[in-house]
């Protein structure tokens, strides 16, 4: 490479790396940063179907306003993300931010959380969600760091002080919600939020819709957990990422339709003494019109769909 | 907002774009010589010294080109010859170039292995070549190179359940391919390998524990002696970059029936034995209580 070559390559992806940046700055500025309302009193920031780490506002957040207090659940990617969404609530409403939680472990989901970190708020997650954080959170802030685009910040990994085994109740003032934790499915720390009042469901990442699914748990362990949620009845859900709000049971069945079709394809290839790599390159997607990132996704999950069922007695 | 999002979806395509025409023009000029820099800077002499190492089908290596998940990789080593008594690959030893720890493991077979075939599922750090190197009977060393995209392996989280491999950790399960018996063999696996699993967590010690600002121990399967009716066909010196369950599969064809056991150990000391009874004519496996 002469010296020039490499002036020209450096200024490509310099001016690539800059133009890349510049929407999510400003989509992670935007004034009420995008809240809508969705019940009394509930609202979401919609996030966009994107990758993790290379675009901001991916999760969908959201946030329930009691008479005393406001719960918000989940944060976003980056600590300007999750002051966006501050910003937005104050403008929204005079009644405190007390609690923040958080719906499992993943970057695009708690990265902001420093954004609220002040004394009267209070941290909740799942019982396995410190040791999740603890062991993942240095891995996410460097891979943060390494992209471009307003991702890398000042954020740091905050730890919930409170956490959650079975259900409890938490009330906001003349609004209860009931957080129930999960058995490992999208991932082991699961956690959603049911607001009683509304009858509205935060899923976390237990239900994708057009995003394709995650598996970073148990495929068993998921599609427990969302054949007990699909016999429940909820008003409406927020899944992880996908359209809001979303209808139920409706908005359970494509993931549940992908992940029983990965585990039969899998469980097929694993009797047949197939071999990970080639049951990655073999097992394909079967209604993929539905799915947006097939290609970052779905090989990793067979990964661990396989990684999970060979175990299988 | 949607013109807003329809913008955002432009910049999206053109940056895309952009970055892949940046990439490829990187990839243009990323050359061997450059992504071998670890090698030829020292590894290669800190391993070899300077023993002549050829480049030839004695062995081949198959690595996918990006690993879609990078605490699972998989890869496969074929060997070019069967083992005889004259002439058998006696070691084989795997290399990530640039893992922290590059060395992943040292692989012994002998004669009686049959074919010094080999599988098994690496944590692969950063862009990196994988290499394998087999040395003959007669000290003659040959390797086969492959370079694999992926990031994050080796301080890759754990997976996300690992409680279920503690809670049976040290618990084996042992497989055998019967030739030919399946009816879609060809695409899905050849004949005459044997898979042995092992339930273990094998932690990297690269975690930051991010409550105690500690890296959470190494804890990991460092050796494995598989033997057939008391005759010694595999054994694997292990590191961390074994992903997590270490899986191994190896050549095993036996002719007669007979007992097969298999021996782990790890860096706590612990050890883990199985011993099962195999018949050759089903390719039936019992474990032995």
């Amino acid at each position: 490479m002469t010296a020039s070559d490499r002036w020209q390559l450096h200024s490509l992806l310099l001016f690539s790396t800059m133009l890349c940046s510049w929407p999510a700055l400003i989509s992670a500025g935007a004034g009420l940063a995008g809240l809508q309302q969705i019940a009394d009193g509930v609202y979401v920031r919609p996030g966009r179907i994107a990758v993790v780490f290379e675009a901001g506002n991916i999760a969908n957040l959201g946030l329930v306003i009691g008479s005393r207090c406001v719960a918000v659940i989940d944060t976003g990617g980056s600590v300007a993300e999750g002051r966006a969404l501050e910003q937005a609530i104050g403008k929204l409403t005079d009644v405190p931010v007390c609690f923040v939680i958080n719906t499992h472990v993943h970057p695009d989901h708690m990265l902001g959380n420093k954004a609220f970190q002040r004394d009267n708020v209070q941290f909740i997650g799942h019982e396995k969600l410190p040791r999740a954080m603890a062991l993942r959170g240095d891995t996410y802030l460097q891979r943060a760091a390494e992209y471009p685009g307003g991702i890398a910040d000042d954020s740091q990994i905050v730890l919930p002080e409170r956490t959650v085994s079975g259900e409890v109740q938490l009330d906001l003032g003349q609004r209860i919600l009931i957080l129930r934790a999960h058995a490992t499915a999208h991932t082991d720390n699961d956690l959603s939020i049911l607001d009683l009042q509304t009858g509205t469901l935060f899923t976390g990442d237990l239900v994708f819709l057009e995003h394709l699914p995650v598996l970073d748990g148990s495929i068993n362990g998921w599609l427990g957990e969302l054949d007990r949620l699909m016999g429940e009845k909820f008003e409406r859900v927020v899944p992880g990422h996908g359209p809001v709000p979303a209808s139920w049971p409706q908005a359970g069945e494509p993931a549940v339709h992908y992940l029983t079709e990965l585990r039969e394809s899998t469980r097929d290839w694993i009797a047949r003494g197939g071999e990970l790599g080639k049951a990655q390159e073999g097992i394909e997607v079967e209604r993929p019109e539905q799915w947006q990132l097939i290609e970052q996704y779905h090989k990793r999950n067979v990964a661990a769909a396989f990684a999970e069922l060979e175990w299988e007695d | 907002m949607s013109t807003r999002t329809r913008r955002e979806g432009e910049f999206g395509s053109l940056c895309m774009a952009l970055m892949l025409l940046a990439s490829f023009a990187n990839v243009a000029h990323a050359t061997t010589a450059e992504e071998d820099m670890a090698w030829t800077g020292g590894l290669r002499s800190a391993f070899f010294a300077d023993r002549e190492i050829k480049s030839d089908d004695l062995i081949t290596l198959e690595a996918p080109q990006r690993a879609e998940n990078a605490a699972i990789v998989p890869i496969s080593i074929k060997a070019g010859i069967p083992q005889t008594e004259d002439r058998y690959i006696r070691t084989i030893w795997l290399f990530v170039d640039k893992n922290p720890g590059p060395l992943v493991g040292k692989f012994h077979f002998t004669p009686a292995s049959g074919r010094a075939d080999l599988g098994l599922r690496l944590r692969v750090d950063t862009y990196s070549p994988v290499r394998a190197i087999a040395e003959t009977n007669d000290g003659e060393l040959h390797m086969s190179r492959r370079f694999v995209k992926a990031s994050g392996g080796c301080s890759a989280p754990a997976s996300s359940d690992s409680d279920a491999a503690r809670e049976e950790l040290g618990k084996m399960k042992f497989l055998v391919r019967k030739e030919g018996g399946e009816e879609n063999a060809s695409e899905v696996e050849q004949s005459g390998l044997a898979q042995l699993m092992i339930r273990h967590p094998n932690r990297s010690g690269l975690q930051m524990d991010q409550v105690t600002r500690q890296y959470a121990p190494a804890e990991f399967v460092k050796q494995v002696t598989v033997s057939f009716e008391g005759e010694q066909i595999f054994e694997a010196e292990t590191s961390f970059a074994v992903s997590e369950n270490p899986s191994f599969r190896f050549y095993f064809a036996p002719q007669r029936a007979g007992e097969i056991t298999a021996e782990v150990v790890d860096t706590e000391g612990r050890q883990f034995s199985e011993t099962y009874d195999v018949s050759p004519s089903t390719g039936e496996v019992a474990a032995r209580q």
